[in-house]
């Protein structure tokens, strides 16, 4: 296991490198010169020759590189030009706000998904089976920013039962925080729970199809005792860790959804931060997800070598 | 005894026998799905719309009139109108256009890209492979989403930099694909002996190997387009995509958002439109995986 870990952890090295180079490309992109752009309207060549040091845009692009890799190791990801606050300090400040909301995201996507998918299988071929794949492709196809929009529409506008926009944090009134996240959560699971039903259901099949579950039946156990103790202790393995790999994925959904519920989260920092040009915090926030993603595969990888004892010695 | 393989160029063939061409063999079991022939229908409504748009729309998509604004669904406005009096469903019968042309072309550029660099990293090996594979790993660590806004942002905002930003982010996804096709296909018997009658690299990859891995490449890409439309939706949403006044599903979205509570068929027909769009390619992706699973008889 140990060898395992010390494997996967040494692939990752070059896999961050190229990251953090394809981060750093990201500025080279701007049409135009970055010291002009920084300088504004102004343009005092004085200033902008300035900002030219200060940021080293007058190094060679690996000198560029190298220093801001060395902020990166030492924790400066550079400073937001508009709110002329650290990144860092930016990102952690709204961090958490995501973090409950994916989190809420993924308890709704394992509820619905994998309730869904168990129920599929087992009732293969019937009304309830057709019933969950609607919901599957219904899932998958709709795009969150219209669903975020219609449920604001009949929750908040017609009914009046939810907040249609805002947030409350945990620790200040958890019921109120729950009353302003549950949209936005329900918004951000609905796609992943497709995704989860279709891997449950495949997998369910597959062990209830298994020689353990036929044996079990032989044996003359009840049938729900088979389904919930022997095929989906089994089929649950594979769906975990793909659940795990697609928390990752929850982050790029939360952009649009913290947009329309004007949630103050990790995803609005990027979008705000789009508009205002603030690229030191687009690159602080796109290698910060790249890395928390890259470490949520790290996490499935070893869960699935933890949790499937063939693969484990 | 069936299932022994023979070669058919062996056994001769009798006059009432006809060989069915896999492209064939893979419409006729298309055909027996519903759902995948709804989809075609939805993509062919969808197709019509964007080539004939001037003739369908009853008005001018960017025409604004201050005698209109906000007007629900009727007669004449069949899908009502917009905060600034444009006829909602002209706009929407406009904005296909944007949508299947990023959702094709997107594809189109990760295929163009994704393909060859797939086939050269899985069919040479060593260590381009294992540079190229670093690459697509590092590209595939940044959330599909997070990298088209970053790159789509840092481009520009415009209907063809959202195209190229979702077509790059794209790419990795068929990188790995093709290269995970060419391993498995590399070491069959027919390379082998196009290897051993002498074909050049090139020409086998092109020509035996490319050819056998089309299946997964046309069901990922069909799946493909309905991510790229989702996601040229989302950037113009955004403001990323698409500009003003030039008629976009996600741009219409954004707008409708501000006039939910006054005029909500803003909102219901762009999306609508969204989901079927993206509905129609999904079915069509689920309707070829099964269609061109060699264990599907």
């Amino acid at each position: 296991m140990l060898t395992f870990l010390a494997k996967r952890i040494l692939q990752l090295i070059p896999t961050l490198f190229f990251v953090s180079v394809l981060i750093f490309s990201l500025q080279q992109l701007l049409p135009g010169d970055p010291a002009l752009i920084m300088a504004g309207e102004d343009r005092d060549p004085e200033v902008i020759e300035q900002i030219r040091k200060q940021y080293r845009l007058d190094q060679p692009l690996p000198v560029q590189y190298i220093y801001w890799m060395k902020g990166v190791f030492t924790g400066d990801l550079g400073e937001s030009m508009r709110i002329k606050q650290k990144v860092l300090d930016l990102v952690l400040q709204k961090l958490p706000v995501t973090i409950q909301l994916a989190t809420m995201a993924f308890i709704i996507a394992i509820s619905i998904g994998i309730t869904a998918g168990v129920i599929s299988a087992v009732k293969k071929d019937t009304v309830w089976d057709y019933a969950a794949n609607i919901f599957a492709l219904w899932g998958l196809s709709t795009p969150n920013f219209w669903l975020g929009i219609m449920l604001i529409f009949l929750f908040s506008v017609q009914l009046g039962w939810l907040p249609p926009s805002g947030y409350v944090p945990l620790t200040e009134d958890w019921k109120q925080s729950l009353l302003t996240t549950i949209m936005p959560a329900f918004v951000l699971g609905n796609a992943l729970a497709a995704v989860l039903m279709r891997h449950t259901r495949s997998a369910m099949l597959q062990a209830l199809n298994s020689d353990y579950v036929r044996t079990a039946r032989a044996k003359g156990l009840l049938e729900r005792k088979v389904v919930l103790k022997h095929a989906m202790r089994n089929a649950l393995i594979p769906v975990i860790t793909i659940g795990a790999l697609d928390l990752g994925t929850l982050l790029s959904g939360a952009v649009l959804t913290e947009q329309i519920f004007t949630i103050p989260g990790f995803g609005k920092l990027i979008i705000d931060a789009v508009f205002n040009r603030d690229y030191a915090v687009v690159q602080g926030v796109v290698l910060i997800t790249a890395t928390v993603y890259i470490a949520l595969n790290l996490i499935a990888d070893v869960l699935y070598v933890l949790v499937n004892p063939r693969l484990r010695g | 005894m069936s299932d022994v393989p023979y070669d058919s160029a062996l056994v001769p063939k009798r006059a009432d026998e006809t060989v069915e061409s896999p492209a064939r063999r893979a419409w006729r079991r298309l055909k027996r799905r519903k759902g995948a022939m709804v989809g075609l229908a939805i993509i062919g409504v969808f197709v019509l719309l964007a080539i004939f748009a001037p003739l369908l729309a009853p008005f001018d998509p960017a025409a604004q009139s201050w005698a209109a604004v906000r007007k629900a669904p009727s007669a004449i406005y069949w899908f009502g109108t917009d905060e600034v009096g444009r006829d909602v469903f002209s706009r929407v019968v406009f904005g296909t256009r944007a949508s299947l042309l990023a959702g094709v072309i997107s594809v189109s550029i990760a295929l163009g890209v994704g393909v060859p660099v797939g086939l050269i990293s899985g069919y040479l090996g060593g260590w381009v492979d294992a540079l190229l594979s670093r690459i697509t790993d590092a590209m595939l660590a940044v959330p599909f989403l997070i990298l088209a806004i970053a790159l789509a942002a840092f481009l520009g905002p415009s209907l063809g930099n959202a195209m190229i930003a979702i077509g790059v982010t794209t790419t990795p996804i068929f990188v790995r694909l093709t290269r995970g096709q060419v391993m498995a296909v590399k070491v069959e018997d027919y390379v082998e002996a196009a290897r051993a009658i002498g074909n050049p690299r090139w020409r086998i990859a092109l020509f035996h190997i490319l050819p056998n891995i089309m299946p997964a490449l046309l069901v990922q890409a069909t799946l493909s387009i309905a991510i790229a439309i989702i996601a040229e939706a989302a950037l113009s949403f955004l403001g990323l995509g698409q500009q003003p006044p030039a008629p976009s599903w996600g741009s219409m979205l954004n707008s409708a958002q501000r006039f939910l509570t006054q005029a909500p068929w803003m909102a219901i027909w762009p999306g609508l439109a969204i989901f079927l769009a993206v509905l129609s390619f999904n079915l069509v992706g689920d309707g070829l995986r099964d269609a061109l699973d060699p264990k599907e008889r």
